[in-house]
């Protein structure tokens, strides 16, 4: 995908800023984020699978209180 | 310029309160209140909040978040404020203030609004952004260990005892909201129990199918609980499966609590979690459009201001405005649950202190908003309508013709057919006695939904406001009993080393099983209470949840005076904890002295047992009457052990201070030493700068 920059792009840059966002907020792109947190910080050691990555993610978050009243 | 804008906002927002406070003789629109309501959220925002965070807590932009220094790529991730912002306030918001405000209505609507605007204002956003702000700086530590770090070990298992019980108590009485509302409708029961299985599909498309891939597997989960509404509808007509999902509310009971069992021993990407995902988005969802919906339709507030209520002797339940409206909002302006969010998950995701301020304040005020609109949908209804709906039939009688005489004796005139017709257009066979504020606030959605996106659906929309609060208690209920259940293993480790291992098999089933008798032994009494049980339970919740706010506020406390530069400004946590306190001892107070038998625990026991012996009961009111009995002798136990643990936080907090203020010895604050930020704006979260982050 091209990278709109013109004004007559604002609307197509909004919704791909929402699609960002929304995927952020959702944790969508948690392993994308990961990998390159990985590639940063531990370069050379193997990365964990998204599979992996995914249900580890999923057992840390739920052993702490995560929902409210 | 910003003085500006703020004048702008005082004068708007005056105007808004002071057009609340003139119109009272005749009915209200209720765009005043969302006016003025916005207004003082943002005059909060802009100026207390800054001023706290600037003053009372130094905030220092280059100051290296734990979320920066201790970076994992996985619990602590610098976040993109607007992202942590919208995962904290996912986190913190609950059916509470959908249910609370719904109750304290019955004062008339301005009792409950006053309430949540300045108590959310001054109080419940200024907690929440306090343990973030405390919790942050000490490396994200929970409210239980930063008792113990800055009171000691006493304060610290107060912290922790008051917390597995409030946690008890609120599943309960969530549990009830939902059974109350699935009792003998099918339409309802059977759409909730269809999003079991859809939770479960979701679940192993995440794990298995397509790892990972929330918004997918998300959009199909949601796309199959909307069907669900409709299936419901489908099923309702059907004569024979009709009647396989037509329960009374004791076997619905029965299931609540088989399911809250198995979700808290299954492995979580089974139900617990898929269901938290579809349940975000169906809040967040409902909730958004909600709101435009109001604000298209600008009901007219059919309650008056105040009811005759106010002096105590409401049906709904019992006790004056002072201090029972502030126990039953609750969650919508002062919440204590929320200080173990903002103490532990969020403050791990904060990329900067300056952020503190939106994620805290922000997602509070955002909340109070939401308790707000369950207001007014519960006082756009006819005032008649609203008590037919709310009132359990032990009170007004048990047939529809003595429910609308009561009621209107008491100025509220409704009628038979008006509440047959609602209930016709609901999809319902009945609207009379559907207490727990689920039933009431689902008509008054459908209200709304129904006239600004078209009436022909009435029906549907109940089904779905009924769904989308019962998916949310489901929720609570999971993640609830869960975390209660590592609670107790925290506690039962103590004891016997193996029981606190929170893999080991035995261990769980042993904990999660207390945890569900605890919560489910309440939920019972509730269910064969004939008054509706809500108006015993929700009290209870009320003064628990006030409760764990005044401990957190008494920590923060002691946590300013420690380390402020000036004492005074204790008042900023100390205040508020000086009105919970109040409040709670008051309520806590009635409920176990009062000789109102409908009022205080005791009494209403001994005024039951007297009525039994005597042989003045009917023979299906003797028949749960010792069960009732002893559990309002329990209840009122309990009162005294919540507020014994408050005050016992609160001398303790006090002993802190005055040895702090008289150059004596205390605990040392655990803040972690500062380190400068490498991080700049735009590396956070990267991709997010642009439209959304562009500070």
């Amino acid at each position: 995908m091209s990278n709109p920059t013109s004004g007559d792009w604002a609307v197509l840059r909004w919704l791909a800023a929402a699609w960002r966002y929304l995927r952020a907020v959702s944790g969508d792109d948690a392993y994308d984020r990961y990998l390159v947190h990985h590639a940063c910080e531990h370069a050379g050691e193997p990365a964990m699978t998204r599979k992996t990555f995914f249900a580890d993610r999923q057992r840390q978050k739920w052993t702490g209180v995560t929902r409210c009243c | 310029m910003n003085k500006l804008f703020g004048i702008l906002l005082a004068v708007i927002g005056g105007f808004a309160l002071g057009g609340i406070a003139l119109y009272r003789a005749e009915p209200i629109n209720s765009l005043w209140i969302i006016v003025a309501l916005v207004c003082v959220y943002l005059l909060g925002y802009r100026f207390y909040a800054a001023w706290i965070v600037s003053k009372v807590y130094l905030v220092d932009p280059t100051r290296a978040t734990p979320a920066e220094r201790l970076n994992n790529g996985r619990d602590f991730v610098p976040t993109q404020r607007w992202v942590a912002f919208g995962h904290h306030f996912a986190a913190i918001a609950g059916p509470g203030p959908l249910v609370g405000p719904t109750l304290a209505a019955q004062f008339g609507y301005l009792p409950g609004t006053l309430w949540i605007i300045i108590g959310s204002v001054l109080g419940g956003c200024v907690q929440d952004m306090t343990m973030l702000m405390l919790s942050m700086r000490r490396d994200g530590r929970s409210l239980g260990q930063m008792a113990r770090d800055e009171l000691g070990p006493v304060g610290g298992f107060a912290a922790l005892i008051g917390t597995l019980m409030i946690m008890i108590i609120l599943i309960a009485v969530l549990g009830l909201v939902v059974v109350n509302a699935m009792k003998h409708s099918p339409w309802a029961t059977s759409t909730v129990f269809a999003t079991i299985p859809v939770a479960i599909l979701v679940g192993f498309y995440m794990r298995s199918l397509r790892p990972g891939r929330v918004l997918e597997a998300t959009a199909i989960g949601v796309a199959l609980i909307g069907l669900s509404v409709f299936g419901g509808g489908w099923i309702d007509q059907q004569p024979t499966l009709r009647a396989m999902f037509d329960y009374p509310g004791v076997s619905l009971a029965g299931f609540v609590i088989v399911y809250g069992w198995l979700a808290a021993i299954l492995p979580v990407w089974l139900l617990l979690a898929p269901r938290d995902y579809l349940s975000t988005f169906l809040k967040l969802g409902t909730v958004f459009l909600l709101a435009i919906a109001i604000l298209l339709m600008h009901p007219q507030i059919k309650m008056p201001a105040m009811t005759q209520f106010v002096d105590g002797t409401g049906p709904l339940f019992t006790g004056k405005v002072f201090p029972f409206v502030f126990i039953t909002i609750a969650c919508g302006a002062v919440s204590g649950f929320h200080a173990l969010i903002s103490s532990g998950t969020t403050p791990k995701l904060i990329s900067n202190e300056r952020d503190v301020r939106l994620i805290g304040y922000g997602s509070m005020a955002l909340e109070s908003l939401v308790a707000i609109m369950a207001m007014i949908a519960a006082t756009l209804l006819d005032p008649g309508v609203y008590f037919a709906i709310n009132v359990g039939g032990g009170i007004v009688g048990a047939t529809p013709d003595a429910a609308v005489h009561t009621i209107t004796g008491w100025g509220f005139p409704v009628t038979a057919d008006q509440m047959a017709k609602l209930a016709h257009d609901m999809g319902e066979t009945t609207l009379f006695a559907r207490t727990g504020g689920a039933p009431s606030l689902a008509v008054g959605m459908a209200s709304i939904f129904g006239s600004t996106f078209g009436r022909g659906l009435l029906s549907v929309w109940y089904h779905f406001a009924i769904m989308f609060e019962a998916v949310f208690i489901l929720t609570t209920i999971d993640a609830g009993t869960r975390v209660g259940r590592f609670m107790l293993q925290d506690l039962l480790g103590h004891i016997s080393a193996p029981l606190g291992r929170t893999s080991w098999y035995p261990s769980v089933i042993i904990s999660s099983s207390l945890i569900v008798a605890g919560w489910g032994y309440f939920l019972y009494i509730g269910v064969i209470d004939p008054n509706g049980g809500i108006n015993i339970l929700w009290p209870l919740f009320g003064i628990s949840n006030q409760m764990l706010a005044a401990i957190a506020l008494s920590v923060s406390t002691a946590i300013i005076i420690k380390t402020a530069n000036k004492k005074a400004y204790a008042w900023v946590t100390g205040a508020p904890l000086a009105w919970l306190a109040t409040v709670t001892t008051v309520a806590a107070w009635q409920k176990v002295m009062s000789v109102d038998p409908k009022l205080g625990f005791f009494a209403g026991a001994d005024d039951m047992a007297a009525k039994l012996a005597a042989g003045a009961l009917s023979a299906d009111k003797a028949a749960v009457a010792p069960q009732l009995i002893f559990n309002q002798r329990l209840d009122g136990w309990l009162t005294i052990f919540f507020t014994a643990v408050l005050w016992f936080v609160i001398l303790d907090m006090s002993r802190i201070c005055l040895r702090r203020l008289r150059g004596l010895p205390v605990p040392k604050s655990c803040e972690a030493p500062y380190q400068p930020t490498k991080l700049e704006g735009v590396e956070v979260a990267a991709g997010l700068h642009g439209a959304l982050g562009s500070h």
